[in-house]
């Protein structure tokens, strides 16, 4: 059912374009009936999943490599599968609006719905590979959808930029998934929990854990890593709304917390979460602070969001894993709402400046009422949801005694506080703006989504009973222990934690009220600091890109002679030190004798001949000289018992060269070269006379082998007997070896086709080549 | 029969050539022939995997003579699996070349000479024989030569002459590595290699020899520093004729490879196989930074071949069962891949007027949203994204490096994945998503029906065969298995090759022994 819901989800991204050409005005609330169902079978499986019994399913795909399209649904897969099909019907409606009568609507669904099932198979995957396969899934459909406003350069850049920082957070996760698949003997996630192996005591844990907290990192969003998520805001609204802030950029945490019971609870996992949680969480909530533009500020409280989730899953007790469910859902609901409404206030205003609103209360009522609600489960403030999750956060990172970490929570919630008041007061409390004048309020398809998860982040608040079940069974997930009972309450009397909820107001209130020092003094620790990622992310590529064309310049030059110095060079190294590593060289017992004085005659003509090519000025030298070298290679068969050999050799030579000399003498004269500089020569004739020299050695370590004559006696004894002919080489050739020979002949025909295309379309042109 | 079929992958396209040579004054009844040779190709090839995975490796003597003493074929799962790729590569070429080639090049016999092309690549991968495996070189070599200059533009000169200069080095390399090995061991037929060749005593001067090797067919493969030729060439010509070099050509190298460091050069595979593996290393990153460089989708995409074949030939030098089904399994998805993505740019070069500069191209998302997805198919599947055939030679390839403890290889394997990806959103942002500099030469409804057909439909073929083995990979991936174990267990080739006895002293001789030479 799990595999049917994504595929249905599939089908309807498919038909989307064509349901939206046939029903403009309607396709997207046809195309919700999709997810919100598959939410609803989702939230059918809650009672069984709290009561401790996950949705197994497997449908065979590579067996062969092991890998499975299995999924399991335990209590953290399905609160996410339920955030992504819920969140993601609203959204679907959301973006219909939205985009009413954009040309590319259709296409807008397609991708967004692609996404939706690309995030509910990675959260729902049970085995290794799938999950990679959905992971790359969601990267690949989120560049789709930033990339949507296509023909906006800046889209384009921030389209690549999250595509590669999250492939190459891709690429981590998948050497670390296989190092785990092979380090525990499993290629499930369940497998691997349950068989027990204790894959912290590996030698490669920590090879695992820096893959897969980059991978981890990379998609979530945190430091050094984050620069990609505020870029991202390029994309469309409802994109922002639901990739970056619910889903997407959650899967990070998802991994995080999914691999918490098999590779978490170490020194290292505890440092590297806490540590990248914490500083992201602070950084987040201090761009928030600096930024005006709407959609820039919820990015930027998304980031201390996932800051702070990850630094729950770095603490990793009891307590900071309920906490992380809680503020999970919390987070997932109130930002999504704040997400739609600030695209609703856009929408109906025109401008998401901070600066140019202002006043809109009375001509956008339900989206103030959504915003208010919506930022007050930000600020955590009773009775939303918001303050259950910031409660429990508190009061166990204080139990615990993590006093740095309870510091770092403490400035960022009074940041969202004051952010939160910053969303609402002024843009609709404040004084009109010229924007208020025309803005109208939005139409139901914008305001459904608001209105259902700023109403549930109420309702949650107020009977924290209904999502306790699924909060505990997350929490258990986590853990990856026998369950735990939980029992949540939205008044927890007089404790700590209240205080400090106390004091995180106090502190936001006093945050909003002196926001122009403290931006001024962030914008001069920004100065100071001189960290804008974006501009050395720029940096980054262009090295890169230098370099590559740097070595591509010098490698591929266009110079013939050079790649021929290269390869030449190649040979040379390559065999020269494999003669040095490897030895072998014998002599062999050649000795000369008298009877050799005719071979030493010729082999000081070939050298001459050789040496006269080399010294020559005009092409015709050239050609006479290479022909007295042949013509003594061809004396030289006659000398030692090869005549038909030697036949052959003289009749090539002599034509060759007549040849060549009838051709050159209708080519038109070249003007000479420039002469090449010394060390060119130089090296020129390292290499000639290295390679030379090489293939003698190996040559006269072949001689010194003994010379199997197999083959050569079969030639001779069968010739006349089985194949009928005197001539020895005859019969190899048109008989032992005439296959040889066809595909030679095939050769032969081919260049006569290619001197006679050649010549042609030489004629063709009537001049010039 | 089983011998018919085990020659038909040589026959069948040399017996098109000729025909397409006899109807020289008739280009029409050429394409008709090209087209059915083809068709033919491609049946024969299914048939003879079939039979192969059936029935075992098929050998057939040529002229009867018993190996080692005349020619061996041998189809093996490898070699059927890459004559039936190759096939359908030249089916999916023949069919745009029918919608794209022009009338000077269709006049100087295109047809015929993209079929000898055919007979060269197919006869490298069915023969077994090592000096026969040299003449396949050589048809390939002069046909691609011919290939290349073909309309005699003077760049493309320029480029044929680059090519040919560089692959008469290879030539003249695996000629001299043929006769050496020959002068150690006295034989040419490669299953009887692989038993001598343990058994020459100076066993470093084969290392020598093995390393010969490795040049001659690296530089037919363009590894790293030889690949020069690559790039210099793989622009200039027709479509038709970069789609099938782009797919086959340096596959066929890595091929030749595949079977003589698995088969015969095995003895010293520390020397060997380290070289092979320092190559592949340096050729992945050389190419995917070259591809980065380019401003150009056909420059770009020639790099891109030149990377990948990195990629393989990282599985052969790991030479576990596991890395070397990866090499055959990236083999099939590299060759669907390159060919697929240099006719599509064929396409869109048509479409933005006779240029791929990335400065023309733009727009194809609003002109061509259909083309778009075709297209986005061999993107995504070089880029290795799940589920495409790319992502799953990928995983194979990290899965057996990481199990062999090659953790650089592994990584730069990676960062290799990484660029491609990069390379990847930039030519989507710049071909697809950009606004065009100046509105699209032509739209595809411009073109007549049937040459749409004809140019659109080995796009879609390719397209679909990349997405399901993307999604059904396990046909494929028990196939590659196959042919990762019998390349490291050699005994079955060996024996069907020579016979239930591997002895190198076939009885024949003794009993002729004692009659005198005439």
């Amino acid at each position: 059912m799990i595999l049917t819901a994504i595929l249905a989800i599939i089908l309807a991204a498919a038909v989307a374009p064509t349901l939206n050409r046939l029903l403009p005005a309607l396709s997207h609330w046809v195309l919700a009936l999709v997810p919100l169902s598959a939410a609803l079978w989702f939230a059918l499986q809650v009672p069984g999943v709290v009561a401790g019994v996950p949705v197994l399913e497997t449908a065979s795909w590579a067996p062969s490599l092991g890998v499975a399209l299995s999924f399991r649904l335990d209590g953290l897969s399905l609160l996410f599968a339920l955030l992504i099909c819920g969140i993601g019907a609203f959204v679907v409606i959301y973006s219909g609006g939205y985009l009413r009568g954009h040309p590319r609507e259709g296409r807008f669904h397609l991708f967004i719905l692609s996404f939706m099932a690309a995030m509910l198979g990675l959260v729902t995957a049970d085995d290794l590979i799938s999950l990679f396969v959905f992971w790359e899934l969601t990267s690949i459909t989120s560049f789709m959808l930033i990339g949507f406003n296509h023909e906006d350069a800046r889209s384009r850049r921030s389209a690549i930029q999250a595509l590669l920082v999250t492939g190459g957070g891709g690429m981590a996760l998948l050497a670390g998934l296989v190092l785990m698949g092979m380090a525990s003997g499993h290629w499930t996630l369940s497998a691997i929990a349950a068989s027990g192996a204790d894959l912290r005591a590996h030698v490669l844990y920590p090879a695992m854990l820096v893959l897969l907290l980059l991978a981890a990192f990379t998609k979530s969003a945190q430091v050094p890593f984050h620069f990609w998520l505020p870029n991202a805001m390029d994309a469309p609204t409802p994109v922002s709304a639901y990739l970056h802030s619910a889903t997407m950029v959650k899967a990070g945490v998802y991994l995080l917390a999914r691999l918490n019971p098999t590779l978490g609870g170490t020194e290292p996992w505890f440092w590297a979460l806490t540590l990248a949680g914490g500083v992201t969480a602070l950084w987040g909530s201090a761009m928030a602070l600096r930024s005006t533009d709407l959609k820039k500020i919820l990015a930027y409280t998304t980031l201390m969001a996932l800051g702070v989730l990850v630094l729950l899953i770095g603490i990793g007790s009891d307590g900071a894993l309920v906490a992380f469910a809680g503020f999970l859902l919390a987070h997932s609901l109130y930002k999504g709402a704040l997400f739609m409404a600030a695209g609703s206030v856009d929408h109906g205003s025109g401008t998401r400046e901070l600066g140019e609103l202002g006043g809109l209360w009375s001509k956008m009522p339900a989206t103030g009422l959504f915003i208010a609600i919506a930022a007050l489960s930000m600020a955590g403030l009773p009775p939303l949801l918001g303050f259950v999750a910031k409660e429990l956060i508190y009061e166990d990172v204080f139990r615990n005694g993590h006093m740095v970490a309870l510091a770092v929570l403490l400035l960022a919630n009074a940041a969202m506080v004051a952010t939160a008041a910053t969303l609402f007061l002024k843009p609709f409390l404040g004084a009109p703006t010229k924007a208020a004048g025309h803005a109208h309020e939005s139409g139901p398809a914008l305001l459904a989504g608001p209105a259902v998860l700023a109403g549930l982040s109420l309702l949650f608040g107020l009977w924290i009973a209904l999502p306790q079940g699924l909060l505990g069974a997350t929490a258990d997930a986590v853990r990856g222990g026998a369950p735990q009972s939980l029992n949540l309450h939205l008044w927890h009397g007089l404790t700590p934690a209240l205080g400090l909820s106390g004091l995180t107001l106090a502190l936001g209130m006093a945050l909003y009220f002196g926001l122009s020092p403290v931006k001024n003094s962030l914008a001069a620790i920004q100065r100071l600091t001189r960290i804008d990622h974006d501009r050395a992310w720029d940096c980054l590529l262009s090295l890169l890109q230098g370099t590559a064309n740097r070595i591509t310049s010098a490698l591929q030059d266009g110079v013939l002679q050079r790649y021929l110095a290269w390869i030449f060079a190649g040979i040379l190294l390559l065999l020269g030190a494999t003669l040095v590593m490897r030895g072998g060289f014998t002599w062999p017992g050649i000795r000369l004798d008298g009877d050799d004085g005719l071979g030493i005659v010729l082999a000081l003509l070939m050298l001459g001949g050789t040496a006269g090519a080399i010294r020559a000025r005009s092409r015709m030298e050239a050609v006479l000289s290479l022909a007295i070298t042949g013509m003594s290679v061809a004396l030289f068969f006659l000398l030692s018992g090869a005549p038909d050999v030697g036949i052959t050799q003289l009749m090539v030579e002599t034509l060759s060269t007549i040849i060549l000399v009838l051709v050159m003498a209708k080519l038109p004269m070249l003007p000479p070269g420039p002469d090449r500089s010394r060390p060119a020569k130089l090296f020129h004739s390292v290499l000639a006379l290295g390679i030379g020299g090489v293939v003698t050695v190996i040559l006269l370590a072949v001689l010194d082998q003994p010379l199997a004559m197999d083959l050569s006696r079969f030639f001779g004894d069968t010739s006349l007997v089985e194949a009928y002919g005197r001539n020895v080489v005859n019969v190899i050739l048109v008989d032992f070896r005439g296959f040889d020979t066809l595909g030679e002949i095939t050769v032969v025909a081919c260049a006569g086709l290619g001197v006679f295309a050649l010549l042609r379309a030489r004629m063709g042109k009537g001049g010039q080549p | 029969m089983n011998a018919w079929l085990t020659a038909a992958p040589i026959l069948i396209p040399m017996l098109t050539a000729a025909l397409c040579m006899v109807a020289w004054k008739h280009p029409v009844v050429q394409r008709g022939l090209s087209l059915l040779g083809s068709i033919a190709l491609v049946a024969a090839g299914g048939a003879l995997l079939s039979i192969v995975l059936n029935q075992g490796i098929q050998v057939v003597q040529m002229g009867a003579w018993a190996a080692p003493f005349g020619i061996t074929l041998v189809a093996d799962p490898l070699s059927a699996l890459m004559v039936l790729i190759a096939a359908v590569m030249g089916f999916c070429v023949a069919l745009h070349a029918l919608g794209d080639i022009d009338p000077v090049r269709e006049k100087g016999g295109h047809h015929a000479v993209f079929q000898i092309l055919m007979t060269g690549v197919c006869g490298a991968f069915v023969t077994g024989d090592l000096f026969n495996l040299y003449v396949w070189f050589e048809v390939m070599l002069i046909s691609s030569f011919v290939l290349l200059s073909l309309g005699g533009l003077r760049e493309q000169i320029d480029a044929a002459i680059k090519y040919v200069a560089i692959n008469m080095v290879a030539t003249a390399c695996l000629l001299l590595a043929v006769a050496l090995l020959y002068g150690v061991t006295g034989t040419l037929n490669m299953a009887d290699l692989s038993i001598r060749v343990p058994e020459v005593p100076n066993q470093p001067v084969i290392s020598a020899i093995a390393v010969l090797f490795i040049i001659a067919f690296g530089m037919k493969a363009a590894l790293f520093p030889f690949f020069f030729w690559l790039p210099a060439t793989y622009h200039t010509p027709s479509v038709a004729v970069q789609a099938i070099f782009a797919g086959l050509l340096t596959k066929v190298g890595v091929y030749a490879l595949m079977r003589v460091f698995t088969l015969i050069f095995t003895g010293d595979s520390g020397w060997t196989h380290g070289i092979l593996m320092v190559m592949a290393g340096i050729t992945m990153i050389v190419g995917v930074l070259g591809s980065l460089a380019a401003r150009d989708l056909n420059r770009a995409w020639s790099w891109q071949v030149v990377a990948h074949i990195g990629s393989m030939v990282m599985g052969l030098a790991i030479a576990t069962p596991l890395a070397l089904a990866a090499a055959a399994f990236y083999m099939v998805h590299d060759i669907i891949v390159k060919t697929n993505l240099f006719l599509g740019a064929g396409l869109v070069r048509r479409l933005a007027g006779g240029s791929t500069d990335y400065a023309r191209l733009g727009g194809l998302f609003k002109t061509a949203p259909w083309l778009c997805l075709l297209l986005f198919v061999p993107l995504g599947s070089l880029a290795g994204f799940p589920p495409l055939s790319g992502f799953w030679g990928k995983l194979l390839l990290v899965r057996a490096g990481l199990e062999t403890e090659h953790y650089v290889m592994v990584g730069l394997l990676l960062v290799t994945g990484l660029l491609t990806i990069w390379l990847v959103g930039r030519v989507w942002a710049e071909m697809v998503w950009k606004a065009p500099a100046e509105p699209p030469a032509m739209a595809i409804s411009t073109l007549s029906f049937g040459r749409t057909y004809l140019l659109i439909l080995p796009l879609l073929l390719l397209s679909l065969i990349t997405v399901s083995i993307g999604l059904q990979p396990e046909r494929l991936l028990n196939l590659a298995g196959q042919v990762g174990h019998s390349l490291t267990d050699t005994s079955a080739y060996v024996q069907a090759v020579l016979g239930t006895t591997p002895s190198p002293q076939p009885t024949l001789l003794g009993a002729l022994e004692t009659e005198a030479m005439p």
